[in-house]
C-alpha cells in the first residue's frame, strides 16, 4: 500500500503546477501571442489588396501567363483550381463572398452564374471584341438578356484523341471507331460526363446533342453502357495525359487538341480529330464576381487576357493549349511562336480552326436541357460502376 | 502532506480517503482528458454532423439543411452504390486475406529466425516505406507498372509479358498490398515473437512436425495479433482513395471514389455523407466480428 500511495503523491507533485493560476498564466499568454499576432493583421490586409483571386481551371495561374499582368499592377494573381463545371458551381454558391475576384468558366454555366447573381454584367466597351473572329463577337451564351456577363478567353473542340500507333486518320472517322476490336480495352475516358456524352450524343444523330427527347436519352444510356467492355478506366485530367503516353489509353472520346498537343510537342504519337458526326465545343470565359472588392482589378486582369498579349500566352499555356478568338492574338501567336500557331492551326495560310468552325459540324457544349445535370451525372456513374 | 500519510494507516477517515480519490481522479482526468477531448471535438461532433448532413438537400448546389430520407433511399437503390458496395468489400476482403498469407513466412523467419541484431533492422526497414507519403508511393508503383514501365522492361528479355495490371481490379489490390503489407508483417511478427517459447519447444519435444507446430501451437497462440493484422488490411484498403483511382482507373470505382464522384458531380455531400456513413457501420461491424473472432473461446478441439 505504502509503495503505491508514494506513487500517487510523486504524481501529485507533477500535476499541481499546473493550478488555475498558472493556467491562467498560460492562457493569458496565449491570449497576448495572439494579440501579437493580430497586430500584424493590416500588414497582410495591404498585401490582400494586391491579390487577385482567380477561380479557374487547372493552370490559368501559370507565371507564363499571368506574369506581365502582376508585374504592371504590382499585384499577385492566386489561383484556386477546379476540374468539372460542377464543382465550379459548388466553390461560387458556397464561397463566403469575396473570395474570388475572376472567375474562369465554361460557356454553358455563364447562364447559371448570371442567374443567381454570382457574376456581375460587363461593358462590352471594355474590351476587344472588335478584334475577335466575327463567330465570337457576339457569343450567343455569354449573353442574358442582351447584356453581356463573360469574355470569351480560349475554346477547343472535342470528338477523339487517339494514339496514331494504334489509330489511322481513316479510323477515327466515325465515332464508330470506338466500338472497334483494336480498342477493347484501351479506350480512356475523362471522368467527366458532359464532353463524353456529348459526342455520343452526336454519334445517335441528335443534331443537339444536349437538347434531347426522352427516347434519345434513353438511346443515349444505351450507347454509353455498350462501350463499357471497350473502358481502360476513367481518368482525371493528368491522367489522361500519361495513360494515352504510356499506351494504356489507345483513344479517349469527348477530348481534344487540348490534351494532344502538349504530348505531340513531347513526341508522343497522339493526335486528335472531330470524326463525321460532328465535335463539341468547349470554351473558357472570364467573369466578374459580383462579391469582389477589387473590380477594377478584376476588370484590367480580364483585359489583359483578352488583349493580344493575354491571348497569344494563354494559347500556349504550359497546363494544356487551346484556340484563342482575338485575330490580333493570331497575329502575334504567328510571330513570336510559329511553331506553336502552326500546331494549334491558328494561321491565315492554310485551313485553320476557324474554317472547322464554319463547316458546321461542332456544337457548343451546353448543360442538358430537357433533362437535369443530376439524371446525366447519375448514368455516368451507373457506366463507371458497371 | 502529513495529511496524505495518516490516511495510510487511517483508511476509514472517510474525508481525506475521498480527497485520495479525489486527487487519483484528477490524475486519471489531466491526462485522459486531452485524448478524449480531442477524440470528441475532430471526431465524434464531426460524425454526428455528417450523420446530420445525410437528411440534408442540395438545391442548385447550394447545400439545405433538411429532413429527408431522399439521400438513403437514393443510394440505397443506386445500383452502382450496391456494385461498388460488394467490389469495395470484396476486394479488402481478398487484400486482408492476401496481406496475411504473404506476410506470415516473412514475419514468421523474422520471430523466429533471426538474431536480434538483423531482425531489429529488417524491423525499422519495414518502417522504411512509411517515410514516404503513400500517394507518391502509388504514383511510383503506376510508373512501374505502366506498359513501358521498368517490369515490363524486366520482363521481355525473358520473353515474358506484356502484363498490363493498371487499370484493373489487380492494380487495385496491389496498390492497396502497397498500403497494407509493411503493416501487416509488422504486426504479425510482433504477434508471433509473444508466443511462449516453452510452449513451441514442448511441442518439439512431444515429437511435434514443424509445420504442425505451426498449425496447431504458434497459430492459436497468436491468433489475436493474426486476426488484429488481418482486420487493419481490410479497413485500410475498405476506405483507400488512392489505389482504386490511380492503379485501379476507377475500373470498377469503389465506396470512396462514389464518395468524391457524389461531391464532384453536383456538390451532393449528403449522398456522400450516405456512402461514409454505410461505410463507418460496415467497418464497426467487421471489427466487431473480427475481435469477437480473435477474443472469443476457441472451439474445443482434441
Amino acid at each position: 500500500m505504502n509503495e503505491f500511495d508514494d506513487k500517487i503523491t510523486d504524481f501529485r507533485a507533477l500535476l499541481h503546477p499546473l493550478n488555475r493560476r498558472r493556467f491562467m498564466q498560460g492562457a493569458s499568454a496565449l491570449a497576448g501571442a495572439a494579440a501579437i499576432g493580430a497586430s500584424a493583421v493590416p500588414e497582410t490586409a495591404y498585401a490582400q489588396d494586391k491579390v487577385l483571386n482567380l477561380l479557374c481551371w487547372p493552370g490559368h495561374g501559370d507565371p507564363a501567363f499571368v506574369k506581365p499582368f502582376e508585374e504592371k499592377y504590382g499585384c499577385k494573381v492566386v489561383a484556386k483550381e477546379y476540374v468539372g463545371g460542377e464543382p465550379m458551381l459548388a466553390l461560387m454558391n458556397q464561397s463566403p463572398p469575396g473570395t474570388f475576384d475572376v472567375v474562369l468558366a465554361d460557356a454553358e454555366y455563364i447562364g447559371m452564374l448570371a442567374q443567381s447573381s454570382l457574376i456581375d454584367k460587363m461593358d462590352p466597351a471594355d474590351y476587344p471584341l472588335a478584334d475577335y473572329w466575327p463567330e465570337f463577337q457576339k457569343f450567343g451564351p455569354h449573353w442574358v438578356n442582351e447584356s453581356l456577363y463573360s469574355v470569351l478567353i480560349r475554346f477547343g473542340y472535342l470528338g477523339i484523341a487517339y494514339r496514331t500507333d494504334v489509330l489511322s486518320e481513316k479510323d477515327v472517322e466515325s465515332y464508330k471507331v470506338l466500338w472497334d476490336d483494336k480498342l477493347k480495352g484501351k479506350l480512356g475516358f475523362f471522368d467527366w460526363y458532359l464532353p463524353t456524352m456529348g459526342c455520343l450524343s452526336l454519334y445517335d444523330g441528335n443534331k443537339a446533342p444536349f437538347d434531347i427527347s426522352a427516347e434519345a436519352f434513353d438511346k443515349l444510356k444505351k450507347t454509353l453502357f455498350s462501350l463499357k467492355p471497350q473502358a481502360s478506366g476513367f481518368y482525371s485530367m493528368a491522367d489522361q495525359f500519361s495513360m494515352l503516353t504510356n499506351g494504356t489509353a489507345a483513344a479517349i472520346p469527348g477530348v481534344g487538341d487540348w490534351v494532344v498537343l502538349l504530348l505531340q510537342k513531347n513526341g508522343v504519337p497522339v493526335s486528335a480529330t472531330v470524326p463525321k458526326e460532328g465535335g463539341i465545343q468547349w470554351t473558357e470565359s472570364m467573369s466578374i464576381v459580383s462579391s469582389s472588392t477589387k473590380k477594377d482589378l478584376a476588370k484590367a486582369f480580364i483585359q489583359y487576357a483578352s488583349s493580344p498579349e493575354g491571348q497569344a500566352r494563354s494559347a500556349i499555356l504550359p497546363s494544356y493549349w487551346a484556340s484563342i478568338p482575338n485575330k490580333k492574338g493570331w497575329d502575334l501567336l504567328i510571330k513570336d511562336h510559329p511553331a506553336e500557331a502552326k500546331a494549334l492551326r491558328h494561321t491565315f495560310d492554310a485551313r485553320n480552326v476557324m474554317d472547322e468552325y464554319k463547316d458546321g459540324r461542332i456544337h457548343i457544349r451546353q448543360t442538358p436541357v430537357k433533362q437535369s445535370i443530376e439524371e446525366w451525372n447519375d448514368v455516368w456513374s451507373e457506366f463507371k460502376s458497371m | 502532506m502529513s495529511d496524505a500519510r495518516s490516511t495510510q494507516t487511517l483508511p476509514s477517515a472517510s474525508p481525506v480517503t475521498s480527497s485520495a480519490r479525489a486527487t487519483r481522479l484528477r490524475f486519471a482526468a489531466f491526462w485522459g482528458l486531452p485524448p478524449l477531448v480531442w477524440q470528441l471535438a475532430f471526431f465524434v461532433v464531426p460524425l454526428g454532423f455528417l450523420v446530420a448532413m445525410t437528411f440534408w438537400s442540395v438545391k442548385s448546389f447550394r447545400l439545405t439543411p433538411d429532413a429527408t430520407l431522399a439521400n438513403w433511399t437514393f443510394i440505397l437503390n443506386a445500383g452502382f452504390f450496391r456494385n461498388a458496395y460488394v467490389y469495395t468489400f470484396w476486394l479488402a476482403g481478398l487484400t486482408a486475406l492476401l496481406a496475411s498469407l504473404i506476410a506470415f513466412p516473412a514475419a514468421y523467419t523474422l520471430a523466429f529466425r533471426l538474431q536480434p541484431a538483423t531482425r531489429r533492422f529488417l524491423v525499422f526497414m519495414l518502417v522504411v516505406p512509411f517515410f514516404t507519403s503513400y500517394p507518391v508511393r502509388i504514383y511510383s508503383t503506376q510508373i512501374f507498372f505502366s506498359p513501358q514501365g521498368i517490369i515490363n522492361a524486366a520482363l521481355h528479355p525473358l520473353g515474358l509479358g506484356p502484363i498490363s495490371v493498371l487499370n484493373s481490379p489487380t492494380g487495385t489490390v496491389i496498390g492497396y498490398l502497397v498500403l497494407t503489407l509493411p503493416l501487416v508483417v509488422l504486426l504479425q511478427t510482433f504477434a508471433l515473437m509473444n508466443v511462449p517459447k516453452t510452449l513451441i519447444e514442448a511441442a518439439h519435444n512431444l515429437g511435434c512436425g514443424r509445420l504442425r507446430t505451426i498449425l496447431t501451437v504458434i497459430v492459436p497462440s497468436a491468433r489475436i495479433g493474426l486476426v488484429v493484422a488481418a482486420t487493419f488490411a481490410f479497413v485500410l484498403a475498405f476506405g483507400d482513395y488512392v489505389a482504386p483511382l490511380y492503379l485501379g482507373g476507377s475500373k470498377p470505382p469503389t465506396l470512396s471514389i462514389l464518395i468524391a464522384d457524389q461531391v464532384k458531380s453536383g456538390n451532393h455531400w449528403p449522398r456522400a455523407s450516405v456512402v461514409a456513413v454505410i461505410m463507418i457501420l460496415t467497418l464497426v461491424a467487421v471489427m466487431s466480428t473480427m475481435l469477437a473472432l480473435a477474443y472469443g473461446r476457441r472451439g474445443a478441439k482434441p
